[in-house]
C-alpha cells in the first residue's frame, strides 16, 4: 500500500510537471502557468479575498496565468484550510493558499497543531496595515476620543473583530489601547465570524469600534459606511490620505499584517518555482500596479527562502509582543 | 428599491441566470411530479451542482427555481395519480383527483397551474415590499435579538409540527443543536467533541449532513418501502376553464396569496400548513352549496391550496434572506448553500450583495412565468413522466448523493460519514421522526452559540435577556410557542372526555 501511494504520488507529480512544462510549450509569449487554484481560508469579502482575488486577477490580467480559480473556505480562523491543504495534499498541486499574521500567531498560541513549516513557503506578497473604524454616525472622531469613551464606560466600550480572541484584530486593538496606556486585557474584544456581520454591528451600536484591515477600511469608508480613526501605519497612506495614523495621535505603534501564498506540503519542487517566476514577474506588470494601489497595499516580496527567515523573524517579535500583552 | 429593481433585473436576465431559472423550474416540475422526491431532497442532491458554479445569485435562482418548480410540479401527481410528490400539495389532492376521475383532469391541471402562478407571482411582489422593511428594522438588532430570534425559530418548530409529533419534533431540534457543537466553535475556536478525529475538527459538513438526512434515506426508502404507483385519474383532455369558473376562484385566490405568504413567513411553518389552513379557511367561506363540493372537486377547493402553498413558498424567503434565519426545512438548506458560498444572509445582504437579493426576487418573477408555460400547453406531455417506474430514481440519487458528498470536499471520510447518518436518518424515518427539524436545528445551532457568547460577553453575563426589552419579547414569543401545542393538546384531550370547550 506505501508503495503504491508513494508511486502514485511520483505520478500525478511527474504528470503535473510534464503538464507545466507542456503547457508552458505552445504557451503565447510569457505566460508561465495554466491554471491556479485559489485557496481562501475566509469569507467573501474579507482580507484574504481581496488578496488572491487581486493576485488573480493581475496574474491572468497580464497574462502570466491562463486563468485563476477561487475558493473560499472559512472556518476556524484559516485552520480549517490549513488542515485541509495539509490533508488533502496530493489532490492539490495546482492549489496556492493565500495566508497572512494570522497563520504565526496561531500556531505560536498552539491553537492548531500545524504551523507554516508544515506548508510549502512560495512567497510573501504584499502588507496591509491595520485600521480601528467607527460608524459614519458615531461621536468618535479620533483615537482620543475612543480612549475617552473607554475611560467614561469601559463596559460599553467593546471593539469588535473578524478574528478570534487572541487573533490578529483583536491583537491590533489591544495593542492599540496598550499604547494609549490602558490595560489591553481589560478592553472588550467580540469576535465575528464574517465581515458582514462585524459592519452590522458596528452600524446598530453593539461595539463601538471595529479592528479591521486598512484594505477593507478604505473600501467601507469610500462607500460611506464608516470612518477611519486610527491606521497602523508609520506614515500615512496615500489610499487614505485622510485617515490619520496611530502616531499622529500619540499612540506610539505600528503593525503590518503580511500576506502571501503557501503550497500543499511535499509540493514539487518544479511546480513551487513555476509559482515563484510568476508573482516575481507579476510585480513589474501595470496590472498588479493598479490593484495595488486600488486596496492601498504595500509590496513585501519575500520569496523561498526569504520567506522563511521573514517569518521566522516576525514569529519572534510577535511572540514577545503576545506575552507582554498577557496572550501567551 | 427602484434602483434595486433594476440592478435585479439586469443579474437575473443575463444569459446564464435566464438559463438557470429554466433549468430550475424543469427540474423542479419534474422532481416534485414523481412520489417520493420532495424539494428539500432535490435541493440537497443540487447544492453540490450550485456550489460549483461559484456564484452566489446563479445559485440561489437554481436553487429557488426548483423550490417553486418543485410545489408547482408537485400538484400534478396529487391531482392525475393522488400520490402528491410533494408534502405541500397534499391538500391539492383533495379536490383535484375527485375532479380528475370525473373526467376533468385538464381543467383541474389548468387551475392548479394559474392559482400557482398567481400565489407564486402576488407572493413575489408582496416579498419585494416586505423583506426591504424588516431588512430595515433588522439592521437595529444586536446579537442578542439574532438570539432570541434563533430561540423562537427553534420553538416554532414544535408549535408547527403536527399532532403527536410535538416530541419528536423537539427531540430532533436537540439532536440537531448537539451536532451543532462538533468542531472548533467560532469563539474559542477549541476544537469540541471530534473524538480527536481530524476530520471532525472543522464540524460535520452541512452537504453531506443534508444529503445524509434528504437524499440517501429517500433511495434507501424506496429500497425497503417500495410502494405502488396509484392508477391514472384520468386522460388529460380539455384544459379550457369557463369564464364563471375563473371568476369563481379569483377571490380564492386573492385571499390565499395574502395568507399563504404571510404563513410562509412565519418561521416553522411552510407550503403544507398554508395549505391544509387555506383549504380550511376557503371551505368556511364559501356557500352552503359550494361547501358540499368541497372533497369531491371543487374548483375553489383545488385552487385554494395550490395558491397558498406557492405564496407560502415565497414568503419563505423573507426570513432567509432578511433575517438569515431559516423558518423552513428546504430554506435551512438554502441557507446552507448560501454559507458555503461565502454569502451570509441577513440584513446586510440587500446593502452588501443587492444584486443577489434581487436578482432572487426578479428570477421568480421570470420562473412563475415560465412555469405557467411549462405547465398550461405541456402538461399532458410532461406528465408522462409518472409512467417511469419510480425504481430508476434510486441509481439517480445515490450517484448524485455519494458524488456531490464526495466532491464539495474532496475528502473520502465524508462518505462514510454520509452513509453512517444516512442509515441512522432512514430508521429514524421510519420510527416516524421528522428530520427538517434536525437540519434546522443544526444551522441554527452555530449562530445560536455565537450570538449567546458574544452577548453574554457584552453585558458580562446574562443581563441583556432582561435588559433588551425586544430580546425579552421575542424570548416570551418563545416561550409562547412552546407552550401552545401541549395546550392544546390537553384542550382536545378534555374535549375528548366529554369537558366543554371554553370557545
Amino acid at each position: 500500500m506505501m508503495t503504491f501511494e508513494r508511486g502514485c504520488k511520483a505520478l500525478i507529480a511527474a504528470t503535473v510537471t510534464a503538464l507545466t512544462f507542456g503547457s508552458s510549450a505552445y504557451a503565447d509569449g510569457h505566460k508561465i502557468m495554466d491554471s491556479i487554484h485559489f485557496l481562501i481560508p475566509g469569507g467573501a469579502g474579507g482580507g484574504w479575498d481581496g488578496t488572491a482575488r487581486g493576485t488573480g486577477e493581475a496574474l491572468t490580467g497580464a497574462g502570466l496565468v491562463g486563468t485563476a480559480t477561487y475558493e473560499n473556505m472559512s472556518g476556524g480562523g484559516g485552520g480549517k484550510a490549513i488542515g485541509y491543504l495539509i490533508e488533502n495534499a496530493e489532490s492539490n498541486e495546482g492549489t496556492l493558499m493565500v495566508n497572512s499574521t494570522p497563520i504565526v500567531i496561531r500556531s505560536l498560541t498552539g491553537v492548531f497543531p500545524q504551523s507554516f513549516r508544515d506548508l510549502t513557503l512560495v512567497a510573501g506578497t504584499i502588507g496591509d496595515y491595520a485600521a480601528i473604524v467607527v460608524g459614519k454616525d458615531s461621536a468618535i472622531n479620533n483615537m482620543g476620543d475612543l480612549v475617552a469613551a473607554y475611560d467614561a464606560d469601559p463596559a460599553a466600550t467593546a471593539i469588535g473583530g473578524g478574528s478570534v480572541p487572541g487573533g490578529m484584530d483583536h491583537l491590533v486593538a489591544a495593542m492599540a489601547m496598550e499604547a494609549a496606556g490602558r490595560d489591553a486585557l481589560a478592553v472588550k474584544y467580540i469576535p465575528y465570524d464574517a465581515g458582514g456581520n462585524a459592519m452590522a454591528a458596528l452600524l446598530s451600536g453593539e461595539i463601538a469600534a471595529l479592528s479591521t484591515g486598512l484594505s477593507e477600511a478604505i473600501d467601507l469608508a469610500n462607500a460611506g459606511e464608516v470612518k477611519i480613526i486610527g491606521v497602523t501605519a508609520d506614515e500615512r497612506v496615500p489610499a487614505a490620505a485622510d485617515a490619520m495614523t496611530m502616531k499622529e495621535q500619540g499612540i506610539d505603534m505600528s503593525f503590518v499584517n503580511w500576506r502571501g501564498f503557501f503550497g500543499a506540503p511535499g509540493l514539487d519542487a518544479d511546480q513551487v518555482t513555476a509559482y515563484q517566476e510568476a508573482i516575481a514577474a507579476m510585480y513589474d506588470t501595470p496590472e498588479w500596479e493598479a490593484v495595488r494601489a486600488r486596496n492601498g497595499w504595500v509590496n513585501i516580496h519575500n520569496s523561498g527562502e526569504d520567506f522563511r527567515t521573514f517569518l521566522e523573524n516576525q514569529e519572534q517579535v510577535l511572540g514577545d509582543l503576545m506575552t507582554k500583552l498577557g496572550f501567551l | 428599491m427602484l434602483e434595486g429593481l433594476l440592478i435585479g433585473l439586469q443579474t437575473a436576465m443575463s444569459f446564464q441566470n435566464l438559463a438557470m431559472v429554466i433549468a430550475g423550474c424543469l427540474i423542479g416540475t419534474f422532481i416534485g411530479m414523481l412520489p417520493g422526491l420532495g424539494p428539500m431532497s432535490i435541493i440537497a442532491i443540487m447544492i453540490p451542482v450550485a456550489i460549483s458554479m461559484g456564484d452566489p445569485s446563479a445559485a440561489l435562482i437554481l436553487l429557488a427555481g426548483v423550490y417553486y418548480g418543485a410545489i408547482f410540479g408537485g400538484s400534478t401527481s396529487s391531482i392525475l395519480l393522488n400520490a402528491p410528490g410533494v408534502a405541500g400539495t397534499v391538500a391539492s389532492s383533495f379536490d383535484g383527483y375527485p375532479m380528475a376521475k370525473k373526467g376533468k383532469a385538464g381543467k383541474a391541471l389548468t387551475i392548479a397551474a394559474i392559482s400557482s402562478f398567481a400565489g407564486g407571482t402576488i407572493g413575489a411582489i408582496l416579498l419585494m415590499i416586505f423583506a426591504p422593511m424588516l431588512s430595515s428594522v433588522a439592521l437595529l438588532f444586536h446579537s442578542a435579538e439574532y438570539f432570541a430570534l434563533m430561540v423562537v425559530g427553534l420553538s416554532a418548530i414544535a408549535a408547527f409540527a403536527g399532532t403527536g409529533q410535538v416530541a419528536k419534533a423537539i427531540i430532533m431540534t436537540l439532536f440537531g443543536l448537539i451536532l451543532a457543537t462538533v468542531g472548533e466553535g467560532t469563539l474559542f475556536s477549541l476544537p469540541r467533541f471530534t473524538g480527536g478525529i481530524m476530520d471532525l475538527q472543522s464540524g460535520l459538513g452541512f452537504i453531506t449532513l443534508a444529503m445524509a438526512m434528504f437524499a440517501l434515506p429517500e433511495a434507501l426508502f424506496l429500497v425497503l418501502k417500495p410502494k405502488e404507483t396509484g392508477s391514472s385519474g384520468g386522460e388529460i383532455k380539455d384544459l379550457r376553464i369557463t369564464r364563471s369558473e375563473a371568476r369563481a376562484i379569483a377571490p380564492v385566490i386573492g385571499r390565499q396569496s395574502i395568507q399563504g405568504f404571510f404563513i410562509g413567513v412565519l418561521p416553522g411553518a411552510g407550503a403544507t400548513i398554508a395549505s391544509f389552513l387555506g383549504y380550511a379557511v376557503e371551505r368556511n367561506l364559501a356557500t352552503k352549496e359550494e361547501q358540499a363540493e368541497f372533497g369531491k372537486g371543487s374548483i375553489k377547493g383545488l385552487a385554494a391550496p395550490e395558491t397558498a402553498n406557492n405564496a407560502a413558498c415565497t414568503g419563505s424567503f423573507v426570513p432567509l434572506l432578511t433575517l438569515g434565519i431559516p423558518g423552513s426545512g428546504t430554506t435551512a438548506i438554502l441557507l446552507g448553500a448560501l454559507i458555503a458560498l461565502n454569502v451570509s444572509p441577513g440584513p446586510r445582504l440587500m446593502i452588501d450583495e443587492p444584486q443577489i437579493f434581487w436578482a432572487v426576487i426578479m428570477s421568480m418573477f421570470i420562473g412563475n412565468l415560465v412555469l405557467l408555460v411549462l405547465n398550461l400547453p405541456l402538461i399532458p406531455y410532461i406528465a408522462k413522466v409518472l409512467s417511469i417506474p419510480r425504481n430508476f430514481l434510486i441509481p439517480f440519487i445515490l450517484f448524485f448523493t455519494l458524488m456531490g458528498a464526495y466532491i464539495g470536499q474532496n475528502n473520502a471520510t465524508e462518505l462514510l460519514i454520509l452513509v453512517g447518518f444516512g442509515i441512522c436518518a432512514t430508521a429514524l424515518k421510519f420510527a416516524d421522526y421528522p428530520l427538517p427539524p434536525l437540519l434546522i436545528g443544526f444551522i441554527l445551532g452555530g449562530m445560536l452559540e455565537d450570538n449567546f457568547a458574544r452577548s453574554m460577553q457584552l453585558y458580562d453575563g446574562i443581563a441583556f435577556i432582561w435588559e433588551r426589552p425586544m430580546t425579552l419579547g421575542l424570548l416570551a414569543i418563545s416561550l409562547i410557542l412552546l407552550v401552545l401545542p401541549s395546550y392544546r393538546a390537553r384542550r382536545a384531550r378534555y374535549h375528548a372526555d366529554g369537558v366543554a370547550s371554553g370557545d
